[in-house]
């Protein structure tokens, strides 16, 4: 392909279309078919029984959970619950399959014609979702390090997963990035999923294809596998979407096929096609009956979801007049949106907490790679903070320094400024003597400043402020510096 | 009578009242096995060891007056129940080394009440078969005349039944492998409502389809087995969440009054004289008592057997992958999990099973599902709607349960469609999930048992067992022992 501004415009020809399947782990107590643990790390093959074993007679038991966290998501992603759907047998063999079929769902999902906002831009955007459907995960085959042999583990057999389709909505890379991050706010604010990419519990394959702006008929898709970050797969789309473009470009066609992500390359690559060669033989599973759902069941958990990331998203707008770039950051986690509001109930201003979390805060989190349930700064403290901002004992300046005493120390901001000495200087007679110092030894800057070059504003702030250590508040000190210099 | 003839009924009395021992029966049932199991090869794996130990422990629940209806009583388990600790092998070279980790719920039943297991009965291999003679093990023979066989899949447990190699057994029924083998031995053989006992631990052939039930010398065991195995599980998500009846209690009631449907699908060319004139003269013998015989359409009869095999087919297909060397059971060597994958199933599983697999595979494939297994389903739906019309005008249905006595060992191996007619009275019962028993209405010039079928409505095994009681009673077909 070119390069530069062509290259740029031969993208701006062709428009990006993506549809993603994202596997959620759902966080159940126990396995989805019988009552082994779900817990993660175990010694391999510690968390198993007959059944998810797949031994000769054992039979299925749905985990009502399952069911409940999976009609939760549903209702969160504004789908339709079916009151009859079913679980179906995907048949392939692999030996971390041991029944060799896994239990899924075909025909008929749990959970269909959905959708989810995002926001891109400012903007805000709907994503279709398809179908949620419930099913098992499979174990994991260990091949390193066992000489010519190869090892099964059965202990993430048989745990929860649900499936979530989208609609082939997707328009680019970035929005499959908002999707994914948005997925995951519902599931972990729901509680049904821990939402950790890199650990496997959010998996997710994309559909993508290209097609001239302003076709209808949708280009030849492939189908890209082993994304496991946010980054991976804004990164991976990316590329392809490239990759796909070059091959229209230099008059070549898209081959529909599974490609893999390889995050050392940065290149996707096609998986050899034996392994996708599959007619699942898919047939309603005969040990499980059809899922029959009432509409109390429904009723009672709607009633149950908690405020979503959307409606909080809008809340926040309305209620704290928050801009939506910053309303869709502060909602992204349940835990950064309790702390906002915390710290706004504790007198915290809105727009001012905002600005502090989304720009410090954040920071500091991701410098410490900490959550905000794990950093010692408290709601209370940060709006005690903001309090001496706005009564005048610190500056915004000296807030910030404040500010990393306080996650390093868990100190409050009172004690912190008492003790380091950061009172505000807003006694204008101590001000003026510092001006009048400072105007006393730099005749030549007076001098141009007057002739007009009012830049010169700033040196003085400068000087003054480093006379008196940062403390001068600087309202007042504008105010004295023009009187006297004019 | 010797103690190994005897029936639970029989035993239950004579072992309470301490006139015997435990020991007594179980040393009789293998005096019995040492001399004729040679000739019958009812068993896969005879478990003298356990069954003395289980004899000591029921000794001693009888002892302490705690009995219970099956305590000391010496049972065959067909070879497709998992019992803990006890080799399970389907009668298949892929699970030869299979010891289960776990008991059936069925078994697990048994257990709780103190019952004494004779054996692993001999089976078609995965229950795929009407003869036993697809059994990767040998074949058993018809206790009545050992060049015939004893019908199947659960041949083993019939023939064992009939040898008096022990008192009653298990079985299981997928399209008559309770009721086929039970007529061609002469015993009675039930298959529960589908639902009414618990799948759990029978290694599945069908899932839709598969069902346990008795095998017995007579009704009234029968009706004591069910006691004890029938009721919901909730390890089988199909098993049925309802009430158990005291099915002893259906005995002995009153047929008079009792519409009988005859259905005209059911006599048809082909059908063995011999087993069509006892079948009507039980019919008549009935009608003695007071029972009303109504004749009946099943108007969709004639696709069951092709129904059946597609979807029995397809269901096996899933089931049985899980055979594959990886976990446990039988492993062959190859270049590449592929090459081990084909070495150990094309080792481990018998022709038949091959071919159903084969079928099944086919029936499930992308392009064809509609065509087969969709089109299955629905025609199933019209078989259950045929039963459900019948059952508005009559109680009970009769039929023959096997069109012939027992064949002759070799006869129809060769030719599986021939084989596959066989359970052509018996199949549409699974399909459309109702209860059925068979019965001793008879024998042929050569001295060889017919089975009457007598086919109830959904969870009404108590109008079945009471008619066939009320039958028994007045015959006396069901105290003949085959003389070996």
């Amino acid at each position: 392909m070119k390069t530069g501004s062509d290259r740029d415009a031969i993208l701006k020809k062709y428009e990006t279309v993506i549809g993603l399947e994202v596997h959620a782990q759902l966080l159940t107590e126990t396995k989805i078919f019988c009552r082994c643990p779900t817990r993660f790390g175990a010694e391999p093959n510690t968390q198993t029984c007959q059944v998810c074993a797949g031994m000769p007679g054992v039979l299925p038991v749905t985990n009502k959970k399952a069911i409940e966290y999976s009609i939760r998501t549903g209702l969160a992603m504004n789908c339709a619950i079916a009151p009859y759907s079913r679980f179906a047998r995907k048949n392939y063999f692999y030996p971390d399959l041991p029944k060799n079929y896994q239990i899924s769902q075909y025909e008929l999902p749990l959970c269909e014609h959905g959708f989810v906002e995002i926001v891109v831009d400012d903007e805000v955007k709907r994503i279709g979702i398809t179908r949620i459907h419930m099913e098992e995960d499979a174990g994991k085959n260990i091949h390193e390090g066992k000489g010519d042999h190869s090892f099964v583990d059965l202990n993430r057999t048989g745990v929860p997963l649900m499936e979530i389709v989208s609609e082939p909505d997707i328009r680019s890379p970035r929005e499959a990035a908002e999707y994914m991050k948005k997925l995951r706010a519902i599931v972990r604010y729901l509680g049904v999923c821990d939402g950790n990419m890199e650990q496997g519990s959010l998996r997710c394959d994309a559909n993508v294809s290209v097609r001239p702006v302003g076709r209808k008929e949708f280009g030849t898709r492939t189908e890209l596998k082993n994304m496991n970050s946010f980054k991976f797969v804004e990164k991976a789309l990316e590329y392809e979407v490239k990759r796909q473009i070059s091959v229209i470009e230099d008059g070549g066609e898209v081959v529909q096929e599974t490609r893999l992500w390889d995050s050392a390359a940065g290149v996707t690559q096609p998986m050899r096609s034996k392994e996708e060669a599959h007619d699942y033989r898919y047939f309603p599973d005969p040990d499980l009956p059809p899922i029959v759902i009432g509409k109390e069941w429904i009723d009672s958990v709607r009633a149950g979801l908690p405020e979503l990331p959307d409606e909080k998203r809008k809340r926040f707008k309305e209620i704290h007049g928050l801009p939506d770039l910053d309303a869709e950051l502060l909602t992204s986690e349940k835990a950064i949106a309790d702390w906002f509001e915390q710290t706004v109930k504790a007198g915290g201003q809105a727009k001012a907490v905002s600005n502090w979390m989304m720009g410090d805060l954040m920071r500091i989190m991701n410098d410490e790679n900490k959550s905000i349930e794990e950093i010692s700064l408290k709601p209370e403290q940060m709006a005690g903070m903001l309090a001496l901002i706005d009564n005048g004992t610190i500056s915004g300046k000296i807030a910030k320094t404040v500010f990393e005493e306080m996650c390093r120390t868990g100190k409050d901001a009172a004690g912190i400024v008492k003790e380091k000495g950061l009172v505000q200087i807003s006694d204008s007679g101590a001000i003026e003597k510092a001006v009048d110092e400072i105007i006393a030894k730099s005749p030549d800057e007076v001098a141009r400043f007057r002739a007009g070059d009012e830049k010169l504003l700033g040196f003085f702030v400068g000087q003054v402020m480093k006379a008196t250590k940062g403390k001068a508040n600087p309202k007042l000190l504008n105010e004295l510096l023009l009187k006297k210099l004019k | 009578m010797k103690l190994n003839e005897m029936t639970i009924v029989g035993l239950r009395k004579l072992l309470d009242s301490r006139e015997i021992t435990v020991k007594d029966v179980v040393d009789s049932v293998y005096e019995r096995i040492d001399v004729v199991e040679e000739r019958v090869k009812a068993f896969i794996t005879v478990t003298r060891d356990e069954a003395y130990n289980d004899a000591e422990r029921a000794q001693k629940i009888i002892d302490s007056g705690g009995a219970f209806l099956l305590t000391g009583v010496p049972l065959a388990i067909k070879d497709n129940m998992c019992t803990k600790g006890i080799l399970t092998t389907c009668a298949s070279k892929i699970l030869h080394n299979f010891i289960p980790p776990y008991e059936s719920t069925a078994t697990g039943k048994l257990k709780e009440q103190g019952y004494v297991i004779v054996g692993k009965a001999n089976m078609d291999e995965f229950a795929m078969g009407s003869s036993t003679e697809n059994s990767s093990v040998h074949t058993t023979r018809n206790p009545w005349n050992t060049d015939c066989v004893p019908g199947g899949s659960s041949g083993g447990s019939a023939a064992a039944v009939a040898a008096g190699e022990c008192i009653a057994a298990l079985g299981s029924d997928t399209g008559g492998s309770i009721r086929q083998p039970a007529a061609l031995c002469g015993v009675v053989g039930l298959k529960p409502t589908y639902g009414r006992v618990s799948r759990y631990g029978l290694v599945a052939f069908a899932s839709s389809l598969d069902q346990i039930g008795p095998l017995t010398k007579d009704v009234a065991d029968s009706a004591a087995l069910m006691n004890v195995i029938a009721g919901h599980d909730p390890l089988d998500s199909t098993s049925a969440p309802v009430a158990t009846p005291d099915f002893m209690a259906a005995l002995g009631k009153d047929i008079r009054g009792l519409r009988i449907g005859i259905p005209k699908e059911y006599f048809i060319e082909g059908i063995d004289s011999e087993v069509e004139k006892a079948v009507n003269n039980a019919i008549r013998e009935l009608e003695a008592f007071g029972a009303k015989a109504v004749a009946v359409s099943l108007p969709h009869t004639e696709y069951a057997t092709a129904t059946y095999y597609i979807l029995a087919t397809s269901e096996a297909s899933s089931n049985l992958a899980r055979y594959d060397g990886v976990k446990y059971g039988l492993r062959e060597t190859g270049k590449d999990l592929l090459d081990m994958y084909m070495n150990t199933r094309a080792k481990g599983f018998g022709a038949e099973v091959k071919r159903r697999i084969m079928l099944g595979s086919y029936a499930l494939s992308s392009g064809y599902y509609d065509a087969y297994y969709k089109k299955g389903q629905q025609v199933r739906t019209l078989i259950k709607n045929d039963f459900d019309n019948a059952f508005k005008e009559v109680d009970v249905i009769v039929t023959p349960t096997s069109p012939t006595p027992a064949f002759r060992v070799g006869e129809r191996a060769a030719d599986p469609l021939q084989m596959y007619l066989s359970d052509i009275f018996t199949i549409s019962v699974n399909l459309a999930g109702i209860p059925a028993i068979s019965i001793p209405c008879g024998f042929t010039k050569d001295n060889l048992p017919v089975g009457l079928q007598i086919i109830g409505k959904s969870f009404d095994e108590e109008c079945i067992l009471k008619t066939a009681y009320a039958y028994e009673q007045a015959t006396e077909w069901h105290l003949r022992r085959a003389a070996l």
